[in-house]
């Protein structure tokens, strides 16, 4: 991500805290501020790195590993491709790569559409987080964080957002900046007459 | 009011004196297990009848079912033509998995929760049994629901209130409000999101804004009385009143607090609205008000012109029903329906209203009002807000037609 892209993040992710926070003053300020009723024990670190898994946009949880496009390519054949189909296109399971359909983003008028990593998702963390909570779907989180960059580097090679020569880790994936990013827009609804 | 696809009481008062151990005639859309009506005696005051059960059963008349829709069996619907008032029984409560339903030993699992806080503390079920506990009667709704009627795939109208809008239901949830663990484990004040992570094969995440935990959000661990059912996150979840159902993360492992939100697979590329202005609404995590009538709808037959109730229930995740108004002729005219006790924020509500069918053919079409002013929109007016392959947060007004000869069909919305 180049550095104007960080700060577009950022200034996202500013706008997303203060409107959490806006919501929440009033509330906060209204709890009680009573002692700790002493139930429950103290995580020790250990326990706590055994399932804190997830990962965020600026990268906070990735693990130590790398992986490129080719090494995808041996990991996806071997244990996606038969749900997931050749080169992402889909099959029992969702199609993972199609930057080119959908590039107008009119999703929400055009019912053939499929979203897919390279036209919808707005963040490349997500593709590794998701793909190391939950994947593969019969053996869920038992790749290792090299299978995992690995992979996450094939679907993005493949929908044309890094070279094929790219090195996926936890310093270069943070900073891929995905097509569909700045189409995301805080909820607007608030009750009242008008139906948004 | 005869109700071909479940055995419903009106049938069998219908039934009246003449007894109900002759079989009745298989009516179109029965299978024939509906059609075998099970053999009581006679007369039930000349015989004993069986004694005390350890759990009891339904009447073997009763035979209400949850269905799903499409091959995966990831969800199932709530039968809500076949309910009374507003609770839901749990073991119809609707479903909606992303990994299945795990098994899991309640004396074994545990509920971490850590990032910004003073002490990440584990609770053990027990722990969170001792803490001051707090029960609340309110609905989940699927933020799917009525996408089928929205997309009008193939234009139906033999579609039951279950196939239109059975992903939602309503339920006492009883367990500790999250406030209390977040005071106890001392969750800084900078602290503007946290994530629910589940136990099940999708280890299933959302980020909330952490607004809602000092608000109203309960860590549940009872459903109508009992521990929750498996299917809903046992042995404990999180219960966010009047936001869509994926976000109250079952069989809940994991709670972190952080200053971000960690853009979770289901809430960047599933659960976001896709708007007309090529943008899409992310953490559009509220549902709006909604009605939807229960009784006629398909495939009711009414018995003949004359009074009828129409019955349907109003919901709405911003707060309490206000009113609900009925038409019965196609949206020209409008009448307040009557609210049944309780009226309770962020929850089914049932509503009544006495009708005379005159006998001809009659749209009918109930509208809710929810207590910031809303009012649920027809179809029209929400196309032109989203778009007709819009994701998620179908509340258009839904209708029935009663044609002349009492069937009564699917009829779209006004």
């Amino acid at each position: 991500m180049d550095s104007q892209g960080h700060r577009r993040l950022r200034y996202i992710l500013l706008v997303l805290g203060a409107i959490a926070l806006a919501y929440s003053v009033s509330v906060i300020a209204q709890s009680p501020s009573s002692r700790p009723l002493g139930i429950g024990r103290v995580a020790t670190t250990e326990e706590i790195a055994k399932i804190d898994i997830d990962v965020r946009p600026d990268g906070a949880g990735l693990p130590e590993g790398k992986g490129t496009f080719a090494d995808g390519a041996k990991v996806y054949a071997a244990k996606c491709q038969s749900c997931h189909g050749a080169n992402g296109q889909g099959g029992s399971a969702a199609r993972l790569v199609d930057r080119e359909s959908g590039k107008n983003w009119d999703f929400a008028t055009n019912a053939k559409l499929v979203k897919t990593v390279g036209n919808y998702w707005p963040y490349a963390t997500t593709l590794f987080d998701y793909t190391n909570r939950a994947m593969p779907f019969m053996q869920p989180g038992t790749l290792t964080a090299d299978e995992t960059y690995s992979l996450t580097a094939y679907i993005l090679a493949l929908n044309k957002i890094i070279p094929e020569d790219a090195v996926m880790d936890r310093t270069t994936l943070p900073k891929v900046v995905m097509p569909s990013r700045d189409r995301f827009v805080i909820d607007n609804r608030k009750g009242g007459k008008v139906v948004k | 009011m005869e109700r071909p696809t479940s055995i419903s009481r009106r049938r069998i008062l219908a039934a009246g004196t003449a007894g109900i151990v002759g079989a009745a005639l298989p009516i179109a859309g029965q299978n024939p297990d509906q059609a075998a009506r099970p053999k009581v005696p006679a007369d039930p005051t000349k015989v004993q009848g069986p004694l005390a059960t350890e759990v009891g059963a339904r009447s073997p008349f009763e035979r209400p079912k949850r269905v799903s829709l499409g091959e995966g069996r990831t969800s199932s619907l709530t039968p809500l033509q076949d309910l009374d008032g507003i609770i839901t029984p749990a073991d119809l409560h609707f479903e909606r998995h992303h990994g299945g339903v795990p098994a899991i030993d309640p004396k074994t699992h545990t509920l971490l929760i850590h990032g910004m806080v003073d002490r990440p503390l584990v609770f053990t079920i027990d722990d969170l049994r001792r803490f001051p506990g707090k029960s609340i009667i309110r609905s989940m709704e699927c933020s799917g629901n009525g996408g089928r009627v929205y997309r009008r795939e193939g234009n139906q109208t033999d579609l039951t209130p279950q196939q239109i809008d059975g992903l939602t239901s309503t339920s006492e949830w009883t367990g500790v409000p999250l406030a209390t663990l977040l005071r106890e484990a001392g969750a800084s004040p900078k602290a503007t999101w946290f994530l629910a992570e589940g136990s099940d094969a999708a280890v299933m995440t959302r980020s909330i804004p952490i607004a809602k935990a000092w608000d109203d959000a309960l860590i549940a661990y009872g459903q109508n009385g009992e521990p929750l059912r498996p299917e809903q996150g046992y042995p404990v979840r999180l219960f966010l009143p009047g936001v869509e159902g994926n976000a109250s993360v079952k069989w809940l492992r994991r709670i972190e607090l952080a200053d971000q939100p960690f853009m979770t697979r289901e809430e960047t590329s599933k659960y976001t609205d896709p708007l007309p202005d090529g943008t899409a609404r992310i953490f559009s995590l509220d549902m709006d008000a909604k009605s939807l009538i229960t009784e006629p709808s398909f495939p009711d037959r009414l018995t003949g012109p004359g009074w009828w109730e129409i019955r349907g229930i109003a919901w709405s995740g911003r707060g309490k029903i206000t009113r609900v108004d009925i038409s019965t002729d196609n949206g020209k005219t409008w009448t307040q329906a009557k609210l049944d006790d309780p009226v309770l924020p962020k929850c089914h509500t049932r509503f009544r209203l006495p009708w005379e069918w005159k006998g001809g053919e009659a749209v009918i079409a109930s509208r809710a009002t929810d207590e910031t002013g809303y009012v649920q929109p027809t179809y029209e007016v929400l196309l032109a807000a989203r778009g007709p392959s819009t994701a998620y947060h179908f509340n258009n007004i839904r209708a029935w037609k009663v044609n002349a000869d009492g069937s009564v069909k699917f009829n779209g919305g006004l």
